[in-house]
């Protein structure tokens, strides 16, 4: 098996106040060895309730999770806390979109890199703090011996964001998890972070997993693409597949309002209505509301992902 | 027909006519002090905006585009005096806001939309009335106030016997953000300034909304100062540009020349960072490296000098003027466009790559 993530089934669904919300719902994904798996979606699609099932990042209480998760042969569902400690950082780690939020702004960034490594690993201070700066070369920030002392507010936006990097990177996980990683750096800045990634995917064999909600984020980032919508992934392929031949009426859609093709003042083509409410999902294809191919089967049932050629699939019965 | 132009010149409270620019900034200057930097209070100045001209023509959308720390939403507050500028004036159709044309003459006539449409709107007021609190300010009567609302509410789209009633919670966030833009023109506003007004919204709301305010353009002859980061919104959407770089005005000019042929080092640099849309042609190279520097104490002369691919000695020293452009459809800030600057190259040639 070269999958080194797969997801069967996984359904989340979170119980806390008020009605229970199904945030995903039946989705299934596999990501191959040292490949790059975009979930594109809008906000409430379950694209990032997706991404922290990996590492069981929901809280036990307030969040039903089923179905099966196997990365790099760990059952995630069924590690007991311990097991799953080891798992996070080691074999998955993840960057998040405000590095200000995941790292610790009273240790200097040397100090938490090699408390991950002594963490994980049995190695000496010395060695840690070498690997530390090996690190902190590797994404690329400049001085890396003098920002190694430097706490998290000392430094920019792009810099802290590659300090979060390398911090991800320190126990050499074989998936790195991407949650709208560059979704608050300025355009100049954001695609410095997205060659790096690319760069390191290639140079360490890692596989990404990446969320976003930007189209030519994903388009600069991925090998393959999973649209979500609602909860569920209504198509997948390939980049170039999702991008030159889309199938679902959303994915469609979606493409087609982007103002990139469009020219100044054109009249832009748009989706009606907006996203919907998970505590009130229509009975079958979630977008039918929105959709102009809708017919009554599709008001009935949800319909079936179903793969095609090329290792493409597609959740909609008029596509 | 009726053109948004013919609405233009034919508003009754236009004074200076259709040449007259319905905006113009004079050399605005914000500086704000650093606080608690420095034992004896001598921390820096963040020098948010820094001699900044501009005029907005009657009936055009202007964009505004840049990085965090360009200044662009503080000139947005400063024309919306919501905060007052150092130095500089601004001058509405000819008059001297605040000297000829009182603040509250302004006011009416100049309105916001903001990014976050959930902080902007007063949680415990109904979206009727959050439309109506402005007019009923300026003195028109409820009754009035109400019928205004409620066709506001139905030129944004939004039908008023479903949504004027609600709490602002009850919408989402497209439906809010259509409120703010009813909001804003329930004053009757002559120039709307839209700061990130679509950038919280999902890309299937954004183009409803960027429909909604092309066609609210046309209907009520508004003029648009749109700012945005997002350059592929702005390029749709603009007339002309203005690309700002640490509080200063690199490049200005017309919409469609200036994303062709960019005139400005740190514009070409700012497009060629745009992601691509094709699969097959994506990004090699980072057209510059390292973060936007902090506002405060910028880089002496021109303040792209230390990421630029083009600078060179005198560019440290001298901050270049607004020059035009060899094509003439633009202006930028920048030395090698100048004549005797002192930059290689100056003399002739307006971009590098012809034959430097």
């Amino acid at each position: 098996m070269s999958n080194l993530v797969s997801i069967e089934g996984l359904t989340v669904t979170f119980t806390g106040r008020g009605k229970p919300v199904r945030a995903v719902d039946h989705v299934s994904l596999e990501l191959e060895k040292g490949s790059v798996l975009v979930l594109l979606g809008e906000s409430g699609s379950g694209k990032s309730v997706t991404l922290r099932s990996l590492l069981r990042l929901h809280p036990e209480k307030t969040a039903k999770v089923e179905g099966r998760i196997m990365v790099d042969g760990h059952d995630i569902m069924g590690l007991s806390k311990d097991e799953i400690g080891a798992v996070r950082g080691r074999t998955v780690s993840m960057i998040f979109q405000e590095p200000m939020l995941a790292l610790d702004p009273v240790y200097t960034l040397g100090q938490q890199i090699t408390e991950a490594i002594l963490r994980h690993e049995d190695v000496t201070p010395e060695q840690a703090q070498a690997r530390a700066l090996e690190l902190f070369e590797k994404v690329q920030i400049p001085s890396p011996e003098r920002r190694l002392n430097a706490y998290p507010h000392e430094m920019s936006g792009g810099m802290r964001q590659r300090a979060m990097i390398a911090l991800a990177l320190a126990c050499r996980p074989k998936v790195l998890l991407a949650d709208e990683p560059t979704t608050a750096l300025d355009a100049t800045v954001q695609i410095q972070i997205l060659l790096l990634l690319r760069a390191l995917q290639r140079e360490l064999g890692l596989s990404i997993v990446f969320v976003t909600h930007d189209i030519g984020v994903a388009v600069e980032i991925a090998d393959r693409i999973a649209v979500m919508y609602a909860g569920r992934i209504v198509e997948s392929g390939s980049v170039a597949d999702i991008l030159n031949s889309p199938r679902h009426p959303y994915t469609r859609g979606l493409l087609a309002s982007r103002v990139e093709r469009a020219k100044k003042g054109d009249r832009l083509k748009t989706i009606p209505g907006s996203p919907p409410d998970l505590t009130a999902l229509p009975p079958g294809c979630a977008f039918a509301p929105r959709c102009e191919l809708a017919t009554d089967a599709c008001r009935q049932q949800v319909p079936a992902l179903v793969r095609g050629a090329y290792d493409s699939a597609v959740a909609c019965i008029h596509a | 027909m009726i053109t948004a132009h013919d609405s233009l010149v034919n508003d009754p409270r236009d004074r200076g006519g259709p040449a007259q620019s319905l905006l113009s900034v004079n050399g605005l200057i914000k500086h704000f002090p650093v606080k608690g930097s420095g034992f004896f209070g001598r921390g820096g100045v963040i020098r948010a905006v820094d001699g900044v001209s501009f005029d907005i023509r009657k009936g055009e959308t202007l964009g505004v585009v840049g990085e965090s720390g360009c200044g662009k939403s503080t000139t947005a507050r400063l024309l919306m005096h919501l905060i007052q500028p150092d130095r500089g004036e601004i001058i509405f159709d000819g008059e001297k806001v605040g000297i000829d044309l009182p603040l509250a003459e302004y006011r009416r006539q100049v309105q916001m939309v903001f990014q976050d449409s959930y902080a902007s709107l007063n949680p415990r007021l109904t979206i009727e009335d959050s439309i109506t609190f402005g007019p009923r300010i300026h003195g028109m009567g409820e009754l009035a106030a109400r019928t205004k609302a409620h066709d506001l509410l139905s030129r944004v789209g939004l039908d008023p016997s479903r949504f004027a009633g609600r709490y602002p919670h009850e919408l989402s966030g497209g439906q809010r953000q259509r409120v703010n833009i009813a909001r804003a023109l329930a004053l009757d506003p002559r120039l709307l300034i839209l700061d990130e007004a679509v950038s919280a919204l999902d890309k299937s709301v954004e183009a409803q909304v960027l429909n909604l305010l092309q066609d609210l353009k046309a209907d009520f002859g508004l003029t648009y100062m749109f700012i945005s980061h997002d350059l592929n919104v702005v390029r749709f959407m603009v007339d002309r540009v203005m690309v700002m770089y640490l509080g200063t005005v690199a490049e200005l000019g017309d919409g469609e020349a200036v994303f062709a042929a960019p005139s400005h080092p740190y514009t070409a640099a700012l497009l060629a960072s745009m992601p691509k849309m094709d699969p097959s042609e994506r990004t090699m190279k980072a057209p510059l490296t390292g973060d936007p520097p902090n506002p405060i104490n910028p880089p002496s002369g021109c303040r792209f000098h230390p990421r630029c691919i083009m600078a060179e000695p005198v560019c440290q020293t001298i901050l270049p003027p607004l020059t035009a452009s060899a094509a003439g459809s633009s202006q930028a800030a920048c030395l090698a466009l100048v004549p005797q600057s002192g930059h290689s190259l100056a003399a002739g040639l307006s971009m590098p790559e012809g034959n430097a």
